[in-house]
């Protein structure tokens, strides 16, 4: 069984819009979408639920007031800017650490179980999907990552499929790590524009630390051709494979305004027609 | 006053909103607190005059005095130690660096060190300060590297952050103490889920916004409904124009080359003060 995640650095490059696109051509793959905190893929491939976990990622702490002799050694202890001059809880800054439960001499404050989100397992047209939802304002987005890729290896040895397709979310940091650790290879997607360049090469080097193998797909690659070509050449010296240069096409918003994958809704468009291109390539790199 | 300027989706263009918006104020600070993929430097090619490493403290378990007891692991939240039959494992990419389990060590065998895991820059373009802090690869933790990027921020100024996509950590630390956010979107289905989730993390923290709709000719109308319907002002439209993609793919502001927009963004900003004092 092999783990290919879609990823980009910089975000809205298009990374969910090619995932949907793979999801089809792929035939039988389990979905998995990373992105826990902003999801999208759910609205192309209209999964239908079959299962709802509750997720807890952290928990909280809770000062009980009548306790509390207000002494504020957990104020000064808490090295997350947690605690107010009025001596409670702020819950976004609070990350659940427990040393404000160690320092209080009264033993004034405990931690709670946060909810933090909902993990799902959905079936879909094209294969059986995992996903969730943070939700909004709590942390450890990461850990629910990982509930995700849990459900998705879970349902590929169930389903007994070889491929496990994975949409990332932007950025390097927590749930992206969370997300590539582990996977065979790994598409990132980039856009010919100075920032997406740079955070190209950023995703890369991330690649490149955790040990998962890199491809390119350079998206609306004809916006600036110049800096596509300065994307190609620095592959080229890296030797990394670029698979792919889609075009801009306004029938990929189209399409996503639609609710369908571009390779359904317009498969005879030169976008759908790269996207299969590309698709064959990464399948016989990955040997499946 | 502070005014973050934030998403859900990712690549909206909250970093050309919150750069041309920078131009076109006076006695202006901007902070980019994207630390995993900062581009705000990319538009406006400070001079880099200052840098400055961001460490947060981690356990440095001294061998001799462990007994292995397991005390520290049993209280670290994040999994970052393993004790064995042998030995106690440290994992640095779990840290959080809370310190806890110094606290909790009966042996006094813990104590701390720094480890490296970011980078904060400090340059100008003219009168405009840009500070940005750089997450070392490989480093999951960006929520320090943001605290200490609005360490930064000056009382006597207008600061604009500028956030990282999504909702989670990142976002919540850099709009958390923000007089006012602007939430940027496109008008497509993936934007509207998007800036729906982003509202409601908003709301929860009390924070006052608005929105601007970016490429507002493409997609559908359902952006507008969503707005009317729930009262978040639409602060400002932005076109979907070749001519602003390609400065953009150029890494130019495009309020420096179609000087119109430099009004639009000043008074976008007065439209905002005015909401705040409200």
């Amino acid at each position: 069984m092999k783990e290919f995640v879609v990823l980009s650095g910089k975000g809205g490059t298009g990374k969910t819009t090619i995932t949907a696109a793979f999801a089809v051509l792929a035939k039988n793959a389990i979905v998995a979408d990373c992105d826990v905190d902003a999801p999208n893929l759910h609205m192309i491939l209209h999964p239908k639920l079959l299962e709802t976990q509750e997720f807890s990622g952290s928990k909280l702490s809770i000062i009980d007031e009548i306790k509390c002799v207000k002494c504020g050694l957990c104020r000064e202890r808490c090295r997350f800017d947690a605690i107010k001059d009025n001596l409670t809880i702020n819950p976004f800054s609070c990350e659940g650490c427990g040393v404000c439960v160690v320092v209080c001499p009264v033993k004034a404050i405990t931690m709670v179980e946060r909810v933090s989100g909902y993990a799902y397992i959905s079936r879909t047209k094209y294969g059986f999907m995992a996903h969730a939802l943070l939700s909004p304002g709590e942390s450890n987005s990461g850990k629910l990552v990982t509930l995700v890729r849990q459900n998705s290896k879970m349902l590929a040895q169930r389903k007994r499929s070889d491929l496990i397709l994975i949409d990332g979310p932007p950025g390097i940091g927590c749930p992206v790590i969370a997300s590539v650790t582990g996977t065979s290879a790994g598409l990132v997607v980039t856009e010919p524009t100075m920032s997406g360049i740079h955070d190209l090469e950023r995703a890369l080097e991330l690649l490149s630390y955790f040990h998962v193998s890199p491809f390119v797909c350079v998206n609306m690659y004809d916006i600036n051709k110049d800096n596509t070509k300065k994307i190609v050449s620095f592959c080229n010296e890296k030797n990394i494979d670029v698979v792919g240069k889609i075009p801009f096409n306004p029938v990929v918003t189209e399409s996503m305004v639609n609710g369908r994958t571009t390779v359904e809704y317009a498969p005879e468009s030169d976008v759908a027609k790269e996207m299969e291109r590309m698709w064959i390539k990464i399948l016989s790199s990955l040997k499946i | 006053m502070i005014v973050s300027v934030a998403s859900g989706k990712g690549g909206t263009g909250k970093t050309t909103i919150a750069v041309n918006m920078a131009l076109s104020l006076r006695n202006v600070q901007i902070l980019d607190c994207d630390v995993e993929e900062p581009n705000v430097h990319l538009l406006l090619k400070p001079k880099i005059s200052e840098e400055k490493t961001v460490y947060i403290w981690a356990p440095k378990i001294n061998e001799n005095l462990c007994d292995l007891c397991g005390k520290c692991a049993k209280f670290c939240q994040y999994n970052a130690i393993f004790v064995g039959s042998e030995e106690a494992i440290f994992f640095p990419e779990l840290c959080h660096g809370c310190g806890g389990c110094t606290l909790v060590c009966p042996k006094r065998a813990i104590t701390e060190e720094r480890h490296k895991i970011g980078t904060l820059k400090f340059g100008y373009v003219g009168d405009l300060e840009l500070v940005y802090g750089e997450l070392e690869v490989g480093k999951p933790l960006a929520v320090p590297v943001i605290k200490e990027v609005k360490q930064c921020i000056k009382k006597d100024k207008i600061t604009i952050l500028d956030c990282s996509p999504g909702v989670s950590c990142p976002v919540i630390e850099t709009v958390n103490g923000s007089d006012f956010c602007v939430l940027v979107t496109e008008p497509t289905p993936f934007g509207l889920h998007d800036l729906k989730i982003a509202v409601r993390v908003l709301e929860k923290m009390g924070i006052p916004f608005g929105v601007i709709v970016n490429r507002a000719n493409i997609g559908n109308k359902q952006v507008y409904e969503y707005c009317k319907e729930n009262d978040a002002p639409i602060l400002l439209e932005i076109p979907f124009e070749r001519k602003i993609a390609e400065l953009y793919s150029k890494g130019i502001p495009f309020c420096l080359e179609i000087p119109k927009w430099k009004e639009k963004f000043e008074t976008l900003f007065n439209d905002i003060r005015k909401l705040v004092d409200e």
